[in-house]
């Protein structure tokens, strides 16, 4: 096996091309931001009902996957795994950027965003939101420090492996705090659900898994260097695993809650009813980002290629988006429950399903806190020795054979 | 923390500490800059008038309660100046009336509803700054000063009491600050609670003659309303989540 070689990604026209392209993205969020700060959330698909929207399924996603995305690294710092440790640092700058495009888009979406020193400094600890405000700068630090002592020259493994193990118990924290938002919500019937914690963690292991083998897989032939297929396609196993995991976890939340009669109506809304979120959860979450890609990465594992890998990947991130979109908006369609056994009447949508349609802004915002985060990716693969030179796996691995 | 309670300037401790002195800073500055209107927004200063000794509340008689009277929601309407203007999605609504119909019986009620100002208000524990705070009278309000706007009060309320501010606001009442990208919701009309007086819509409901909302402190067992709920059947709102709140409801 070579020693591995990180060497700075040289800024092809391509790469160019894709920071122009991220650029307008970031830009064109920038805009919709200063445009419902002017005229207030009202030119959003947002109200009293849907109180948060598709930017938080955006934000809430790109939170989600960035603790996902240190999978490869705490694999191999933690667990010992020597094949992915060339991949560790691109894992942790991964894991970083996708938290700050997430968090980019949760705090610009806030009624007031120029008050974000006041959620700085002024804290309520009984809320969650206020521990992950907390949780959320930490990751920054601790993968921040994590990222350091991988590239600096004569630093121990021992220091290595201890601070990828804090690394490893934060970002644990961190999604338990991400889950828990929805989990601790005792009020509403789609939430209130101690599983939301868990579900969130094994939710975190796929989507940012899948994000980083659709990046890695997109990165490296951009860049003119070479990805192994066996490696590709042990990354590719372990997310078939995890995709299932997540169905697990899903088909026990559900089940939990149809055994309860009263959560039975909310149950019918989302299972049965026929509306956007049945359609999201059959169609989007559990067949498009659930069974089949499950299948297409374990049937026949051995003989995986890079490209189902990748395709798996695209289609496990679009079913994520439409399992966070059927949580968080699905969760607030379905009315609360004030009045059991009653009908419900009122000019303020009791009793009601409650409609939602985002604007051009909210895609706007969304879109650019996943442009923001592609574009720290790139500054980092650029400025900084992130990405190996080879990841053939002969070289990873001397017992693979070359290709 | 325990805001100190201050009833009025004179009782005012001579050295602030740092901490409460920027508290009040806004609220300062805010007078200096308009003389005469009080500009709180429900921060230190509104706190700092409650009585811990007290708690605040409501009975609503449901069978007292006319399905087509909206008294009330006028009278908080004209109060707070807040209003609707034909849009039911986004326009806020600081009281609203219920029109309900069992599903089996087929009995049908009608009632106001707001904030219940729970004891155990999961508004409040769920606010990341501590914008969202519980009076040591029982009243739950929003310190306007320090909300972000992040909402996570309104998923968590369990009674949909909570309206955002989705556009600017014009003719605001100097004693309901308002502002766009702020969370709000009744106050139990803090400012006639806090000179003796009594929240606008319990006054106009006495006006129509209906008399269905008595208020009152739930903590003196001489009071009218503590009499009321010892010796009638009442209960509150998804009683399930112990919140217990203040507005309690009879003949429901």
């Amino acid at each position: 096996m070579d020693r591995t070689v990180y060497r700075e990604v040289k800024p092809t026209p391509a790469i160019w091309l894709m920071a122009v392209i991220a650029a307008a993205f970031v830009g064109a969020a920038g805009l919709a931001v200063l445009y419902i700060e002017h005229h207030g959330h009202i030119v959003t698909g947002m109200n009293n009902q849907i109180v948060w929207g598709l930017p938080h399924v955006f934000a809430i996603f790109l939170i989600v996957a960035a603790s996902g995305a240190l999978n490869v690294a705490s694999i191999a710092s933690v667990f010992g795994k020597i094949e992915n440790k060339p991949m560790a640092r691109y894992s942790g700058l991964l894991s970083i950027a996708l938290l700050a495009g997430g968090l980019a888009v949760l705090v610009l979406d806030l009624g007031r965003p120029d008050r974000l020193i006041v959620a700085m400094t002024t804290y309520n600890f009984t809320s969650i939101f206020a521990w992950n405000v907390i949780l959320y700068n930490g990751f920054f630090a601790v993968v921040g420090a994590y990222l350091f002592v991988q590239m600096a020259r004569n630093i121990s493994p021992k220091v290595v492996r201890s601070v990828g193990t804090a690394a490893f118990v934060w970002r644990l924290a961190l999604t338990t705090g991400t889950g828990s938002i929805f989990g601790w919500l005792v009020a509403r019937p789609g939430y209130d659900a101690a599983i939301m914690a868990p579900l969130f963690i094994i939710m975190s292991f796929s989507f940012g898994l899948a994000f980083f083998i659709l990046v890695l897989g997109t990165t490296f032939p951009m860049t003119g260097r070479y990805i192994g297929p066996n490696l590709v396609k042990r990354l590719g196993r372990l997310l078939g695993v995890f995709a299932v995991a997540v169905l697990y976890f899903t088909a026990i939340r559900h089940l939990t809650n149809l055994y309860a009669a009263e959560h039975a109506d909310f149950e019918y809304f989302i299972l049965f009813s026929g509306s956007i979120y049945t359609k999201l959860f059959w169609i989007g979450q559990v067949l498009i980002g659930g069974v089949i890609p499950a299948a297409m990465l374990l049937r026949h594992a051995e003989n995986t290629t890079k490209g189902q890998v990748i395709l798996a990947s695209v289609l496990i991130i679009i079913g994520g988006f439409a399992h966070l979109y059927g949580i968080i908006i699905g969760g607030q369609a379905f009315p609360l429950e004030i009045f059991p056994m009653y009908e419900v009447t009122s000019t303020f949508a009791d009793g009601q399903i409650n409609g939602y349609t985002p604007t051009i802004y909210e895609w706007a915002l969304g879109m650019g806190g996943v442009a923001l985060a592609v574009m720290i990716a790139g500054m980092g693969v650029v400025a900084l020795r992130i990405l190996p030179m080879n990841l053939s796996d002969r070289n990873i691995d001397p017992t693979e054979p070359d290709f | 923390m325990k805001l100190p309670a201050l009833n009025n300037k004179s009782e005012r401790p001579a050295e602030l500490n740092r901490r409460e002195f920027f508290k009040s800073g806004a609220a300062v500055a805010s007078v200096t800059l308009a003389p005469g209107v009080t500009l709180m927004a429900f921060g230190g200063e509104a706190s700092a008038n409650a009585d811990p000794g007290k708690r605040w509340g409501m009975l609503i008689d449901v069978n007292k309660c006319s399905t087509d009277c909206n008294a009330c929601v006028t009278a908080c309407s004209e109060e707070n100046g807040w209003k609707l203007d034909g849009n039911p999605e986004t326009d806020p609504q600081w009281i609203r009336k219920i029109d309900l119909k069992h599903k089996e019986t087929g009995r049908e009620a009608s009632l106001p509803m707001m904030c219940q100002h729970c004891e155990e208000p999961p508004c409040v524990d769920v606010c990341p700054t501590g914008a969202s705070f519980k009076r040591v009278d029982g009243i739950v309000l929003v310190d306007k000063h320090i909300c972000i706007g992040c909402r996570y009060c309104m998923m968590a309320c369990p009674f949909k009491a909570r309206s955002f501010v989705h556009e600017a606001v014009e003719d605001q009442k100097s004693n309901a600050p308002r502002g766009k990208g702020t969370v709000e919701s009744c106050t139990l009309c803090v400012h006639r609670v806090d000179k003796g007086g009594t929240p606008a819509c319990v006054e106009s409901c006495s006006a129509t003659g209906n008399g269905a909302m008595m208020f009152g402190d739930l903590n003196d067992p001489n009071s009218e309303i503590a009499q009321a709920l010892k010796n009638y059947p009442s209960m509150g709102l998804r009683d399930d989540l112990r919140v217990n709140p203040g507005i309690r409801y009879t003949n429901l």
